[in-house]
């Protein structure tokens, strides 16, 4: 009681200071007028992508070998396993026809992920800095890209060993990783949003790719699977890559436009949706982190 | 012309404890309960001029960085106007987008791209960053070999490159040494006397005092006073010795239970003064 007293006895002495009540009248709609973030969109992603590859690559020893060695070491298990321990008449590329699914799929799982994850990894950034949001899991998904390059360069490297040439259906390879990598910068956009309200998102996400790992088809051919499932397997774009690589680098065939037309409506139905969702949870990342 | 305008606005954040996992988000679709909402600020409203400065002052949880928030644009009001001429720099907290790993170097050229600016811009300023910071021997370090101190100093010096319009500054500048902190003090001067905006919450009424001509005195997310600082400071000061412990105010001595009607005054409270200014 006693302070109001003075604040009021005060500014009916000195009209420069006004004791404010709270305003009668009801509550006016919600409005924000301001100018929006103005940087550069190219730079921001150049250093957050650098940021993230440094980081990752700083205190290893071995680099960017760390990047090399996980399919190499998968697909040498896998080899061993399914060409000597079960599988017996294996085809001599086996570790190319492997790779050909693991490095999508290992691209797919990690970059979605970590994008997942963004929101709740860059809290201080969301907290203190009015940088648009939606950066943070597009830059992780880039990031992970980075490491989709040496891997596709390992990947390569193997075809030339085992006797694949470059063929002139190569070039569809830029476009159908890029459609791969809106579909899941999407996917990133709606899940890394969710995350946010439901932290056990990640979680729900790591299971699902264990899954993923078997019903894409990594160390068998599509050719195997019963015609009433293969419908099934043309709508996972994971396993679409997985058949537009082994088209492309062990067939030498251009992927069917099936697939390509496939892809296309999947990543643009995904970075739309991803897109809203992200628009939509946006505005109360604030309070919830 | 108008900078930054705070018209009666509203900010309201969700209780949510432990609310962010699987469980209790499934608990709360089955029991449907409704949510308890806390009222950091109500009716707030306040308006800078281009050039002016306003300093905030009152206790922890009164609302200060909450307004800080809302002009800085990273969450957005339940109601009421805001309104942003210009471009805003927010040193809320110092080295926000820093990480320990990188060099001094590194984190200046995120942290830059992260405030706006291009690589372009970037560079031409690069020098004043550096120098600045009073960091150039140590600039290409990991950040992790910085002190505190050192690490505040370049986050600042980051901060300020980009050329804002608008200077929204929390308890930031306490961080640093005697000597940084004269810079700090005489860089926000040189902001003001270039004509910018400036809106600061500090604990340091002396600096409040220095540094802004206005104050906003916010309590339990009301306005209790608005004015000439010297006097919003003197009165603030005022309140401390007699009831440190108490609110300064009845009508805003506890945390406003939402389902209140918000024209709801207390019978003993004083007619309304010159509400907004």
């Amino acid at each position: 009681m006693a302070p109001r007293e003075f604040a009021r006895s005060d500014a009916s002495s000195t009209p420069s200071m006004a004791v404010v009540e709270p305003a009668a009248e009801p509550a006016i709609t919600p409005s924000v007028s301001r100018k929006p973030w103005d940087g550069s969109y190219g730079f921001l992603f150049q250093q957050l992508i650098l940021k993230d590859f440094r980081i990752r690559y700083r205190n290893m020893s071995l680099g960017v070998m760390w990047s090399l060695l996980n399919p190499l070491v998968m697909m040498s298990v896998m080899t061993f396993i399914f060409g000597g321990v079960v599988g017996g008449g294996r085809s001599r590329t086996f570790p190319v026809f492997l790779l050909c699914g693991l490095v999508p799929y290992n691209f797919f799982t990690a970059a979605w992920i970590t994008g997942t994850t963004s929101i709740i990894d860059s809290a201080p950034l969301v907290k203190r800095v009015p940088v648009p949001r939606q950066v943070l899991p597009i830059a992780a998904v880039l990031s992970n890209a980075v490491h989709l390059l040496i891997q596709i360069g390992l990947l390569f490297a193997m075809a030339l060993i085992y006797g694949y040439r470059p063929n002139i259906h190569w070039f569809w390879l830029p476009l159908i990783w890029m459609l791969y990598m809106v579909f899941v910068c999407g996917l990133s956009l709606a899940t890394s949003a969710i995350n946010v309200f439901i932290r056990d998102t990640r979680y729900v996400i790591e299971s699902f790719t264990v899954v993923l790992f078997w019903l894409v088809p990594i160390f068998y051919s599509f050719t195997i699977i019963p015609a009433k499932y293969a419908e099934i397997y043309k709508f996972n774009p994971v396993a679409a890559l997985v058949m537009a690589m082994r088209d492309i680098m062990l067939e030498g065939t251009a992927p069917p436009m099936s697939l390509i037309r496939n892809l296309t409506l999947v990543a643009i139905v995904s970075i739309t949706a991803g897109w809203y969702v992200f628009a939509w949870l946006k505005p109360r990342f604030y309070e919830h982190i | 012309m108008r900078a930054l305008l705070f018209d009666r606005v509203t900010k309201t954040f969700a209780h949510h404890a432990r609310r962010v996992l699987l469980r209790a988000r499934l608990i709360d679709m089955v029991r449907r309960s409704p949510q308890q909402r806390f009222t950091a600020l109500r009716d707030v409203s306040f308006e800078l001029q281009e050039g002016e400065s306003l300093g905030l002052i009152g206790p922890n949880g009164a609302g200060k960085s909450t307004i800080l928030s809302l002009a800085t644009g990273l969450t957005l009001p339940d109601a009421g106007r805001i309104e942003v001429n210009g471009r805003v720099a927010s040193l809320l907290e110092l080295g926000a987008g820093f990480h320990p790993d990188l060099t001094g170097m590194e984190n200046v050229y995120v942290n830059a791209a992260l405030t706006g600016l291009s690589r372009k811009q970037l560079a031409q300023k690069l020098d004043e960053i550096i120098d600045f910071s009073g960091q150039r021997d140590f600039i290409n370090e990991p950040l992790r070999t910085y002190s505190q101190g050192m690490a505040v100093r370049l986050a600042f010096s980051v901060a300020v490159s980009c050329n804002p319009d608008i200077l929204v500054v929390d308890e930031v500048i306490g961080v640093g040494d005697q000597e940084f902190h004269a810079r700090c003090l005489e860089k926000i001067r040189s902001f003001q006397r270039a004509g910018k905006t400036v809106l600061l919450a500090s604990h340091s009424l002396d600096l409040l005092g220095m540094l802004s001509q206005r104050a906003l005195w916010p309590d339990h997310g009301r306005v209790i006073a608005i004015g000439d600082a010297d006097e919003i400071v003197a009165a603030y000061q005022a309140t401390k010795p007699k009831s440190p412990v108490a609110a300064p105010a009845p009508v805003a001595a506890a945390p406003v239970a939402d389902p209140a009607p918000s024209g709801g005054r207390g019978e003993d409270a004083p007619a309304p003064q010159s509400a907004r200014v």
